[in-house]
């Protein structure tokens, strides 16, 4: 620690940034801790000072969020979108960022430009197409699956989800495969793997700070997302964010604050645990590259 | 871009199979990567294709059907889908309600891209300069926002916004200033700015996290030899951390843009609907109204078209007017 000088301009610069620092932290906590302590409001205690504690602990508001306003059960629905979209584009995007960095193929240029040109499409502008999309291939296999099969369907949600994320999760294993050795894979030839095996067995497992990193971002994108699940899951299946703007619109209408903080509560609680966990890989993964808004 | 795609030798070198015309540039490359090509075809193409048609099929061809669909009127839901060239673009101009989503988003854009970055900025820098007490507690706090989802922080500032019963309100009338309060999100003259705030939150603590990280790869002894001629913390800001951060300032600054229209969609969206009275419609918002509500698909996608270019020419534009010859340290 340097300490420029001692007259006291920069001490009272510093006592100032300082002040700072801790407002805008206060600023954020404030609000969060807020919502997790009225959660446990009674209706009656939502009227007057919002700084007043609760009375009480009042885990009727989270039952009611459970099971009245059915946030239990669009939990299990994200908790499934979630994992399967994990597992779709781990499944598709580990081998085809391994041959894209080890192999030399015709047309790679072109798969890699379309890929970098794919991390600048926001979902926002092309869900109306995929939806309509879905739509037509419902209406055309209404023969076979007359209660639709692409719309309202969870897996489907989570197929749109791994491709959406294709060209951001190739774009970060490919440059991590390229900074691992070629030796690794000479020597597990040598001793006759195949070149399944050497992907799965010898590169996958070298490449798993790279692979956390992926799910990390893409566990957050998934489990944060909200408007291509309203769009594609527009019956009464929903995720939890979908099932939260649901509820907010309609306890706000009902002036009863109660449920809606509980559901709020439930869907923050597993996201700032798992930030917790993790917040050390998740900033350094943001550091080296692993941007995305 | 180094190639290390030389596959493992002990392998025969099998070149039995006529190269076909585009491979020359392969066979040119084949000095260093020879041997089970013929094998490798299907291979590579096992790995690829079910990552390629994936997003092929719900990336590419979704993009492509944007612009296409921009050219037609259509409902949607019925076959009659008519082609009317650029009237789609032209009637745009007309539109007052899209005017005023425009307005807003170029104000939002502004507002919150000078405020996110200026705060940012100063907050990476204190942090990185001045050795804090408890660092990563304050790291950790702002960081919070980053992974909450746009509707919990809809929903939160709902609560804090609230007129009656909100957090914002409340804590004013405690400390008895009565007379500034506000109804954030139903006023039309102040709500663009209550979203903006809501975004402000939401990505502060995402980019001071990316400016601590280039902040802390410049060399210490910059500041202490600075510090020895007099610099004061401000001018040492201004004279090295900025130039040498420069880079990656531009870089964060044409991907803040892009999300910031995202954000700003998706917040008003939950917050708001736009509303009250399409005052806080931004782009994208009223895109999804066209589409969805109205059921103008083509309509609905010739403003997602304008966005898009929108925010292509902001970033092209921003990153031409902040180019500078980078600095190395």
């Amino acid at each position: 620690m340097t300490t420029i000088n001692s007259s006291s301009r920069p001490r009272t610069g510093r006592v100032l940034t300082y002040a700072l620092v801790v407002a805008l932290a206060l600023a954020i906590a404030v609000p969060v801790a807020w919502v997790l302590l009225a959660s446990l409001k009674q209706k009656s205690e939502f009227f007057g000072s919002p700084w007043t504690l609760p009375k009480g602990l009042h885990f009727q508001n989270y039952v009611d969020a459970f099971v009245t306003a059915h946030m239990g059960q669009y939990f299990l629905t994200s908790v499934f979108v979630t994992v399967l979209g994990l597992v779709f584009v781990l499944a598709v995007s580990v081998p085809a960022a391994y041959v894209i960095a080890r192999y030399e193929f015709r047309g790679r240029r072109v798969v890699e430009t379309a890929l970098l040109a794919g991390l600048f499409v926001n979902v926002n502008y092309i869900v109306v197409p995929i939806f309509l999309m879905l739509v037509d291939w419902d209406r055309a296999l209404v023969d076979v699956f007359p209660g639709g099969f692409f719309i309202d369907n969870p897996s489907v949600l989570s197929l749109v989800y791994a491709a959406t994320s294709i060209p951001f999760t190739i774009y970060l294993l490919t440059a991590y495969f390229r900074s691992i050795p070629v030796e690794y894979e000479e020597a597990a030839a040598l001793d006759g793997a195949s070149r399944f095996r050497i992907m799965t067995q010898v590169m996958l497992p070298m490449a798993r700070p790279a692979v956390t990193t992926v799910i990390l971002f893409n566990f957050l994108a998934y489990w944060n997302d909200f408007i291509i699940a309203l769009t594609l899951l527009p019956g009464e299946g929903k995720t939890l964010q979908v099932g939260l703007l649901n509820l907010f619109t309609a306890q706000k209408a009902a002036a009863d604050y109660g449920r809606l903080y509980a559901g709020m509560v439930i869907v923050i609680v597993p996201v700032l645990l798992v930030y917790a966990v993790i917040q050390r890989r998740l900033i350094e993964g943001m550091a080296s590259g692993g941007v995305k808004g | 871009m180094t190639t290390l795609s030389s596959p493992p030798p002990g392998s025969t070198n099998r070149t039995s199979e006529p190269a076909p015309p585009t491979g020359r540039s392969r066979r040119r490359r084949g000095a260093r990567a020879p041997a089970r090509r013929r094998g490798n075809t299907g291979f590579v193409l096992a790995c690829l294709l079910p990552a390629l048609v994936l997003f092929a099929v719900f990336m590419i061809v979704p993009t492509l059907n944007v612009f296409r669909m921009s050219l037609y009127t259509w409902s949607g839901f019925s076959p009659d889908m008519r082609f009317v060239g650029l009237d789609n673009f032209s009637r745009l101009l007309d539109d007052q309600q899209f005017v005023r989503a425009f307005q807003n988003t170029v104000a939002l854009l502004v507002v919150v891209t000078v405020v996110t970055m200026g705060m940012g900025l100063f907050l990476a820098a204190i942090m990185t300069r001045q050795r804090l007490r408890a660092r990563n507690l304050y790291r950790f706090i702002l960081y919070i926002p980053n992974v909450l989802s746009v509707v919990v922080i809809a929903a939160v500032f709902s609560a804090v916004y609230d007129q009656e019963n909100g957090l914002l309100n409340g804590t004013l009338r405690l400390l008895s200033l009565d007379g500034l309060q506000q109804v954030w999100l139903g006023d039309q003259k102040i709500v663009v700015y209550s979203v903006a705030t809501a975004m402000v939150w939401q990505s502060l603590g995402y980019y001071m996290v990316l400016y601590m990280a280039s902040m802390s790869s410049i060399p210490e002894e910059l500041y202490e030899a600075s510090a020895l001629d007099g610099a004061s913390p401000t001018r040492q800001f201004f004279a090295i951390t900025l130039p040498l951060i420069w880079q990656s300032l531009r870089t964060t600054l044409t991907f803040f843009i892009m999300s910031a229209v995202n954000l700003s969609f998706v917040l008003v969206r939950a917050m708001t609907g736009g509303g009250p009275d399409g005052s806080s419609d931004v782009l994208l918002n009223y895109m999804y109204k066209q589409a969805y509500t109205n059921s103008s698909y083509g309509y609905g996608m010739a403003i997602g078209v304008v966005i898009f270019a929108f925010s292509f020419l902001v970033s092209l534009l921003v990153s031409r007017a902040t180019r500078r010859e980078p600095l190395q340290f």
